[in-house]
């Protein structure tokens, strides 16, 4: 993953363009999404994604980058939203003046303020230890955070109000297109700024420890040390995720801090594929998509996130990102193309296979949580009675047909695999 | 002159077992010089003990005078001490270039620096690019360090010993596993790397270690039981009766 060049050429050879052009990309999208998805529903979504992306990208900090499994992150992010909303508070009550747009700052250094009180013997181990310590500290601070009422709010929280304070060019962020590019701002320069941190000595340290804590220790860094300028850099951003949710929604509860937020964002960076510094991003980004469009279709979603991050953690360790760049070798190749139809071959059946152990699930929710004597039930526009044998033969076939087919096509997909990634020496002439 | 390394009445003790027992040696600066022993005679504890890998239980070690007994690693390496590792140490999931990288990082005074971009510091990245060019592995640069053969995670191990310009590098059983013409390589490696520096090494293959070393120590037992040129140890009755004896036995 190195940029560097040949030996002789310094390190700056690669050229400027071409490491700025994601950012340019990613820049022009953030700016036009709301153009493609102007429903209040889509900027809903794409806020709530903004925010997960911060957040889930400061997790992998700590888990992908450092080697940190943590389960008590949301303490950051929560702990930054809630200070976020006091500040809020005090700028509505004239207590002092402040552009409400870099309410977030606040957040962040509450995350880091913690994460330096936390992190200075949380990080002293690595595995089972600080994975241990993370989930007390987690436990510890939801339920003080039903203790110190005056703080934390209680049961319903804090809430605010964002339009408050000097504006900026008189836009007070009332409106969602207003927080919309507010978020997508901050989301650009965090993003910005935990990528480059992974490109300086401290987090190229990070990933030496993570991959060989020993060794780091006999070229000159304590590994303690290392881990704590992760753990601090980390805080810093879960709280600035916690200052966006606090300014998007205007109110932080207790939920915020507890071990389901911590839970929420450890999946989505697992989906995504710690290994890569987009892995999170795109969990956020699908995690949220499942979060509020398949909540809207069927009240199981959660266990279909479940299903999907047993699966991942079971068959692709990398990630949603990790499948994609398994590709590579073979994109280069130029050979991609003689991966579709045998992608298509097992993946259709696949489909079918999956959509009856949907329907399964479906069914069987329907039938144990519908009213007394109701049996009718539809799914994906298909009308059909839940008690009947049709349908359970249908759903029968769909699992078991699917479930066949795509075993018998796996010997050739694999096969399509391996010719495709074969090296180019063994076809014709030496590679690059 | 002070010694580079000098080791007094070091001792070292799992539960009620003693692995060192009490090892009085002086290492000159400059001097190249070999350890070497029969199996589970505590070469490699001794390395850990002034590497700062374990803790003794009784003794001192000194680096150019200075007691560094129960220091951490990494106060040890900052102080001039650098090692490899008898079983490939490196960081698998980093490119040889980031690995060699790493070695380099702390003597270039960077620390725990994030805000310096590591890939402007060109002065750094150079001097990494040299050190690869040393040990053979431009071609490989860009690939997981994993990935590498065997041979090859043994010259990066080197590198990354050496790389950070320590005035003493330990070497533990660097050919160990090679081929013949590997094992060259790695000799005319190891001597290039260590020009004007003190070198202590752990070796098994006699070849090598009286091809390089300027001077042997035998450790028998947690004991060194001669410590001399090789000329005279090889020569040596109670070496040839404790160790190569003990060898023949095996």
């Amino acid at each position: 993953m190195s940029e560097i060049t040949k030996t002789a050429s310094p390190a700056t050879a690669r050229p400027l363009m071409k490491t700025l052009l994601p950012w340019i990309g990613f820049f022009i999208l953030l700016l036009a999404l709301p153009n493609i998805f102007s429903s209040n529903v889509g900027l809903y979504t794409m806020n709530l994604m903004g925010i997960f992306v911060i957040f889930a990208l400061s997790y992998n900090m700590l888990l992908g980058q450092g080697g940190m499994l943590s389960f008590g992150h949301a303490v950051y992010f929560g702990l930054g939203g809630f200070m976020s909303v006091h500040f809020m508070n005090y700028i509505e009550d004239g207590d002092f003046t402040f552009p409400m747009y870099l309410i977030p700052i606040f957040g962040g250094l509450i995350g880091l303020v913690f994460g330096i009180i936390i992190g200075s013997f949380s990080t002293r181990r690595a595995g089972t230890v600080f994975a241990m310590i993370s989930l007390g500290v987690g436990e510890l601070m939801a339920a003080s955070s039903l203790i110190f009422v005056a703080f934390f709010g209680g049961e319903e929280g804090v809430s605010g109000d964002r339009t408050t304070g000097p504006d900026l060019m008189g836009i007070n962020f009332g409106q969602d297109i207003h927080i919309y590019y507010l978020i997508a701002g901050w989301v650009f320069v965090t993003v910005a700024l935990m990528y480059l941190f992974s490109r300086t000595p401290a987090g190229r340290m990070a990933n030496a420890v993570r991959d060989n804590a020993e060794r780091a220790e006999f070229v000159g860094y304590s590994q303690r040390k290392v881990r704590f300028v992760s753990f601090c850099a980390s805080g810093f951003f879960a709280g600035i995720a916690g200052g966006l949710f606090a300014l998007n929604f205007e109110i932080v509860t207790e939920e915020n801090l507890n071990a389901l937020t911590s839970g929420t964002v450890l999946l989505m960076a697992y989906i995504g594929g710690v290994g890569f510094f987009i892995g999170p991003i795109v969990g956020a980004v699908i995690f949220t998509l499942l979060q509020s469009i398949l909540s809207n279709y069927t009240d199981i979603w959660q266990l279909y996130v479940g299903i999907l991050f047993v699966l991942t953690v079971m068959y692709v360790p990398q990630g949603l990102t990790g499948i994609f760049m398994m590709h590579t070798a073979a994109w280069r190749m130029r050979r991609v193309g003689s991966l579709i139809l045998p992608y298509l071959r097992a993946g259709i059946p696949a489909l079918a296979m999956l959509t009856g152990i949907a329907a399964f699930l479906e069914t069987i929710h329907h039938m144990r949580s519908s009213v007394e004597g109701e049996t009718a039930m539809s799914l994906m526009g298909v009308d059909f009675d839940s008690h009947s044998f049709v349908a359970w033969i249908v759903i029968l076939a769909l699992v078991v047909v699917g479930g066949y087919l795509t075993r018998s096509q796996l010997p050739q997909l694999k096969e399509a695999w391996e010719m495709a990634n074969k090296p180019p020496a063994q076809r014709e002439g030496a590679g690059s | 002159m002070t010694a580079a390394i000098e080791l007094q009445d070091l001792r070292k003790s799992f539960g009620p077992t003693e692995i060192i027992r009490g090892v009085n040696l002086s290492i000159a600066d400059g001097e190249r010089h070999a350890i070497i022993g029969p199996n589970g005679a505590g070469k490699s504890t001794l390395f850990h003990l002034i590497s700062g890998r374990y803790n003794v239980s009784g003794g001192t070690v000194s680096l150019h005078g200075e007691n560094i007994s129960n220091l951490p690693p990494y106060e040890i390496y900052r102080k001039g001490l650098s090692r490899s590792f008898q079983v490939t140490n490196i960081f698998p999931n980093m490119s040889v270039f980031e690995n060699v990288r790493c070695g380099l990082m702390w003597v270039h005074d960077y620390k725990y620096s994030f805000w310096h971009l590591i890939d402007r510091q060109k002065e750094l990245n150079e001097r990494t690019a040299e050190v690869i060019e040393e040990i053979g592995l431009t071609s490989r640069q860009h690939i997981p360090a994993g990935v590498l053969t065997y041979a090859e995670q043994r010259a990066l191990e080197i590198g990354i010993a050496a790389a950070g310009g320590a005035d003493v590098i330990m070497l533990d059983e660097p050919t160990a596993g090679m081929s013949h013409s590997e094992t060259d390589q790695a000799i005319a490696l190891i001597r290039k790397i260590t020009e004007g520096r003190t070198l202590v090494m752990v070796e098994h293959d006699m070849g090598v270690v009286f091809d390089l070393a300027d001077r042997i120590s035998v450790l028998v037992y947690g004991e060194i039981i001669a410590s001399d040129t090789p000329e005279n140890i090889r020569n040596s009755k109670a070496v040839q009766e404790a160790y190569l004896g003990a060898e023949a036995e095996e």
